[in-house]
């Protein structure tokens, strides 16, 4: 299998929090030995898992001379003691002969067994992975049909938004279902939001403009598909989108609104 | 010097190799035996247990089987789960089951904690739930990639991919 598959398969991941068979571990080693780009992933995760872990531990430290102390209260190593020396005889030898045979032969068929193992493990980590991809396929399917059924739902009430002044090239569209309170939105068109700020969606009510928060989307980064669903019960007239600091605000900063969009009555 | 040179000066039971993988590593062990038990001094006690073991098993790792820090961790988990399946602690009545990491991260008030961990507390805040709900089960927790998907209500086989993401979203904010 390519490395790149290899990699992008998660298998390293799971490798560093030691939930691999004995087989498997025993594989990521040798492609370890074979690819210096998969030990460097290796590295580069495990030195994530520790900073994460460290950053958990409390503030009252065991210092490594308590383990110390501890270490040499519990007793000193086990000497190891010596066989006494036997004499020599001729079936001495002939015993070390056969040894050596028998040995020779577990050894031959170790390594035959060693490589039909090897690739056990290979043919079994490709069955994984297409297994993964069909998996990750199928639940993309089940997401995009789920969307099409809101789409094409008569009761739903499109609104195109359009970019703003801040980012004339962002757009996104709103749908929202006024029975069953909700409002989707396809958020493709608009550009990440920087570290620190989240985009919060408004419903809005013309003359008097007033903004009504439907709240932040959170998981803009991590979401693939980009499509959200948040809660709406109000009387909307327009709905609105702006970048605020993350938590979101009380009321829209409007120098950050990036789309806009007024519902056709 | 290489952490295989280190390791294996710590199998032949140098206490100046152990002393610096204890530096590298002690730690982050704290932060996930106490993740798990969460008892100050429960969590010092099986600290000591989880290195005097690592020292007398010492001759038990071999990085044909995995990292040495995976090693560890695994005696750290099982420690830290013995511990809270012990008689004293049960009495103890502790519920653990809704904890998860997350919630045991220094926050800002707290002026005692380093700015690097406060630092990382703020990053994990931004990962998606479903992330920190797998990475506290997978590193922490020591679940198998099964559990872990009856855990979460997920198919095993999108485990192993969204964890992935996951740690790719923590290695882009962590180790920049």
């Amino acid at each position: 299998m390519e490395k790149e598959q290899y990699i992008a398969s998660g298998i390293l991941e799971l490798y560093v929090a030691g939930s691999l068979t004995e087989t498997e571990n025993n594989e990521v080693y040798n492609m370890m030995l074979k690819h210096p780009e998969v030990l460097q992933e290796v590295l580069d995760i495990e030195a994530a898992i520790v900073k994460l872990t460290k950053a958990a531990a409390p503030k009252d430290k065991v210092t490594f001379n308590s383990i110390l102390n501890k270490l040499k209260d519990t007793g000193n190593d086990t000497k190891v003691v010596s066989l006494n020396k036997r004499t020599n005889s001729w079936y001495n030898y002939t015993g070390w002969a056969a040894a050596l045979i028998l040995g020779g032969g577990l050894l031959w068929m170790n390594t035959q067994n060693n490589t039909l193992e090897t690739q056990i493990t290979e043919i079994q980590t490709e069955k994984d992975f297409f297994e993964t991809q069909i998996e990750d396929l199928n639940s993309d399917l089940v997401d995009s049909k789920k969307i099409i059924n809101v789409f094409r739902n008569k009761d739903i009430i499109s609104v195109p938004l359009a970019g703003q002044a801040v980012y004339p090239e962002a757009y996104a569209n709103a749908y929202w279902n006024k029975d069953d309170k909700t409002v989707y939105l396809d958020l493709a068109g608009l550009p990440e939001p920087p570290e620190g700020k989240v985009y919060q969606v408004w419903s809005l009510t013309l003359n008097p403009l007033t903004p009504t928060s439907l709240g932040t989307i959170d998981d803009f980064k991590t979401d693939n598909n980009k499509i959200f669903s948040l809660e709406n019960a109000n009387e909307s007239q327009a709905f609105g989108i702006t970048l605020e600091p993350a938590g979101g605000s009380v009321s829209p900063t409007l120098e950050q609104l990036y789309t806009l969009g007024v519902i056709e009555s | 010097m290489t952490l295989e040179i280190l390791v294996s000066k710590f199998q032949e039971k140098d206490e100046r190799a152990f002393e610096k993988l204890y530096n590298m590593y002690s730690e982050s062990m704290h932060g996930v035996i106490y993740n798990i038990v969460r008892d100050h001094d429960i969590a010092q006690e099986v600290m000591q247990d989880v290195f005097i073991k690592a020292w007398h098993k010492a001759d038990s790792y071999s990085s044909k089987k995995g990292r040495f820090f995976t090693w560890i961790l695994n005696i750290a988990r099982n420690a830290a789960i013995d511990k809270t399946r012990s008689k004293s602690f049960k009495n103890s009545s502790k519920n653990l089951n809704a904890d998860y990491f997350v919630d045991i991260l220094p926050t800002q008030d707290n002026l005692d904690n380093s700015t690097d961990a406060i630092g990382i507390a703020k990053f994990v805040g931004k990962l998606a739930e479903k992330c920190k709900k797998v990475i506290d089960l997978l590193y922490f927790k020591g679940y198998t990639q099964k559990e872990a998907s009856e855990t979460l209500d997920m198919p095993i086989g999108t485990i192993k991919t969204h964890n992935r993401n996951c740690i790719k979203e923590l290695r882009e904010m962590v180790l920049n």
